[in-house]
């Protein structure tokens, strides 16, 4: 177990540097997940820290070794890939033995070892199949049950969950976490599905074009957006984006229309734009911040999604499930003054 | 009424449908069959041949009937009583065998650094082991000749077998079939803390059985079957291999055909071991690729 931080981490291929300059510090035992849209940098990070890339500028640091030059292998680390990369030709039992080969303990207390993280993961019987023989939660399992038996450090996770289904996916998610409260490694796991982050992380990092756009819990990242890049990744469906300018009292919409918010950090005039979560933009029968037409209306079971016209543009709201509005229906629409995000229009930073 | 006849009017609908589907497939299913049958009947021929030819005597060899008029397996107990026949077949299996090894072993190897190691030159490396594909063994063994005579490697195994420890066929083939091998198997091994050499040896090559031993089978059976080469090497009787050998049957007037296809007919026992042998890797790792997630 151990700290792990990352110093002004720059990757380039070639000419071309992909990573910016990353730097975050993550405490033991702490599960942080890295996020972002494809091609953004979070495999080649993650495989840094492995030691299976070069480092191209910075410092790496796992407790509190300089890791930079280190061999995977002894870097204290394992990984899970995503597509399981256990080996076909050998039995789970020497799949999950594996990592152990070149430990020196006596063969007695690996096999015992071995029994002991298939007990963990709830595969015991299965010990003596072949991959070829298991599902793919299994397989997955098997790959998790490798990188644990050597009890890492730092726990690796390369999207281990996407070749999953949707129902599989979210069960193997609980199992991750469980075994994380229960083992208590450092994980770093990386997905670019924003639930996947929100549901395991004790910390995520947003990252976007090979920068850190975003560290905090889920909460800070959903109800403190850094920026209009996390305000619309974060939270599906994405955050309404309405452009205005700042009033000193409030903002004017594009259209005219205006919303007076709390004082914020803006001059005024100032090109602003107005960030409203669907969740928070409720459908009402009183008087609203607004009103608009109902369009498309998609009905969740306990919420309903609509989509309202206003002035030419949409917006995604929420209303009951119960008595949901009918498409063309004229409706008021209401947020609470402290879940209206502010940001400025130019450099997109949110405006506190 | 109306949704009655509507239904009885679809099923039969389907039914019309069905058939004219199944003669049509009946159809594709006969050509099929009937290019497959020419093709086998094609292939078959000459075996049939050669094992009718050895069970002929001498004066009926040049009448190609198939069915000898009196057939005779006394080529067999000549061919067999002839000690020469083992030891050329000896010097066969040895060759065929460490070549087999040898080739196998190396083009898995180079194919694998050529296809999972970025290195300068890599690509010319590639096209310079794939242009001597172009080279035919004709023009070859002039040099081949020249090169074991000032080694002194004439009429010795090694002489017999130093053109093919490795082949660019080969490395061709290892290197596509390591390309199929994901990296992450290479790099989860890596993270595990094998080393390079280890990584190819214990997770990369299981992964491409198959194509090993389809490798095994082409390098043997081409080894096994090997002429030019061979004979320009060899000189004496001892050092022959068996096609060698089967060719200086008969004297300097006449060849006899009859015993060379008969030794030939022998011949061809190793070669369907070894077919025999390895393509049950080949069906298992196709099985295995198709179940795996
Ligand atoms: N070997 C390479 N050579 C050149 N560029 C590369 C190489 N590997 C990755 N890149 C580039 O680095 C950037 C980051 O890639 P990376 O694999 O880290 O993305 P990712 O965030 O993991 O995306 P995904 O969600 O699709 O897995 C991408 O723009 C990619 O094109
Ligand atoms: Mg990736």
């Amino acid at each position: 177990m151990a700290t792990l931080s990352l110093r002004n981490l720059v990757k380039t291929y070639g000419k071309v540097e992909v990573l910016h300059g990353i730097s975050l510090d993550v405490a033991d035992g702490e599960f942080v997940v890295f996020v972002g849209p494809s091609g953004c940098g979070k495999s080649t990070t993650l495989r840094m820290i492995a030691g299976l890339e070069e480092v191209s500028g910075g410092e790496i640091r796992i407790g509190e070794r300089l890791v930079n030059d280190l061999e995977p292998k002894d870097r204290d680390i394992a990984m899970v890939f995503q597509n399981y990369a256990i080996y076909p030709h050998m039995s789970v039992r020497k799949n999950i033995g594996f990592g152990l080969r070149t430990a020196k303990m006596p063969k007695a207390d690996k096999e015992k070892r071995i029994e002991e993280v298939a007990a963990i993961l709830g595969m015991g019987d299965l010990l003596e199949r072949r991959p070829n023989q298991l599902s793919g939660g299994q397989r997955q399992r098997v790959a998790i049950g490798r990188a644990m038996v050597r009890d890492p450090a730092v726990f690796l996770f390369d999207e281990p969950l996407s070749n999953l289904d949707a129902q599989l996916r979210t069960q193997m998610r609980l199992e991750i976490k469980k075994l994380h409260q229960r083992v208590g490694n450092t994980i770093i796991f990386v997905t670019h599905d924003q639930v996947e982050a929100m549901t395991m992380a004790d910390r995520i990092v947003i990252m976007k074009d090979g920068y850190i756009q975003q560290v905090g819990t889920p909460l800070e990242v959903y109800h403190k957006p850094a920026n209009t890049f996390v305000a619309q990744f974060i939270g599906a469906p994405s955050m309404n984006m309405l452009p205005g300018t700042w009033t000193g009292g409030g903002v004017r919409l594009a259209d005219g229309l205006g919303i007076e918010l709390p004082r914020r950090n803006a001059t005024e005039g100032a090109e602003v734009v107005l960030g409203l979560r669907p969740d928070d933009l409720l459908v009402t029968d009183r008087k609203g911040l607004f009103s608009g037409t109902v369009n498309i209306v998609e009905p969740l079971g306990a919420d309903t999604l609509v989509y309202v016209g206003v002035n030419g543009h949409e917006v995604i709201a929420k209303a009951s499930g119960r008595e949901p509005p009918q498409p063309g229906q004229t409706v008021e629409l209401t947020a609470d003054a402290g879940e209206m995000h502010l940001f400025d229009a130019a450099s997109g930073e949110a405006l506190p | 009424m109306a949704a009655q006849d509507v239904a009885i009017k679809a099923s039969s609908d389907t039914l019309f449908s069905g058939s004219s589907r199944a003669s049509r497939r009946n159809m594709g299913q006969f050509i099929r069959w009937a290019l497959l049958f020419s093709g086998g009947v094609l292939m078959v021929m000459p075996i049939v041949f050669m094992l009718s030819t050895s069970l002929k005597f001498p004066f009926e060899v040049y009448n190609l009937n198939l069915i000898p008029e009196e057939p005779t397996i006394e080529n067999y107990t000549y061919v067999l009583e002839d000690g020469r026949f083992y030891h050329w077949f000896w010097n066969s299996l040895i060759v065929a065998t460490l070549t087999t090894i040898s080739a196998v072993f190396f083009d898995a190897l180079v194919g694998y650094a050529l296809c999972k190691f970025r290195f300068p030159g890599r690509y010319l490396i590639f096209i310079a082991i794939l242009s001597t594909l172009m080279i035919p063994t004709e023009m070859l063994v002039i040099p081949w000749y020249l090169m074991s005579k000032s080694f002194g490697w004439l009429d010795t195994y090694w002489g017999i077998m130093f053109p093919g420890i490795m082949t660019a066929f080969g490395t061709f083939l290892m290197k596509q079939f390591f390309e199929t091998v994901p990296d992450d198997f290479l790099e989860a091994a890596r993270i595990d803390g094998l080393n390079e050499f280890q990584i190819w040896w214990q997770v990369a090559m299981p992964l491409v059985r198959p194509a090993l031993a389809a490798l095994a089978i082409f390098v043997f059976l081409g080894n096994w079957t090997a002429f030019i080469w061979p004979l320009i090497v060899t000189n004496s009787a001892d050092m022959y291999t068996l096609p060698v050998g089967l060719s200086s049957f008969g004297d300097e007037v006449d060849v006899a055909w009859e015993l060379i296809m008969t030794g030939a007919a022998i011949s061809t026992l190793p070669t369907l071991v070894v077919f025999l042998v390895f393509q049950r890797f080949i069906i298992r790792g196709v099985v295995m690729a198709g179940l795996k997630g």
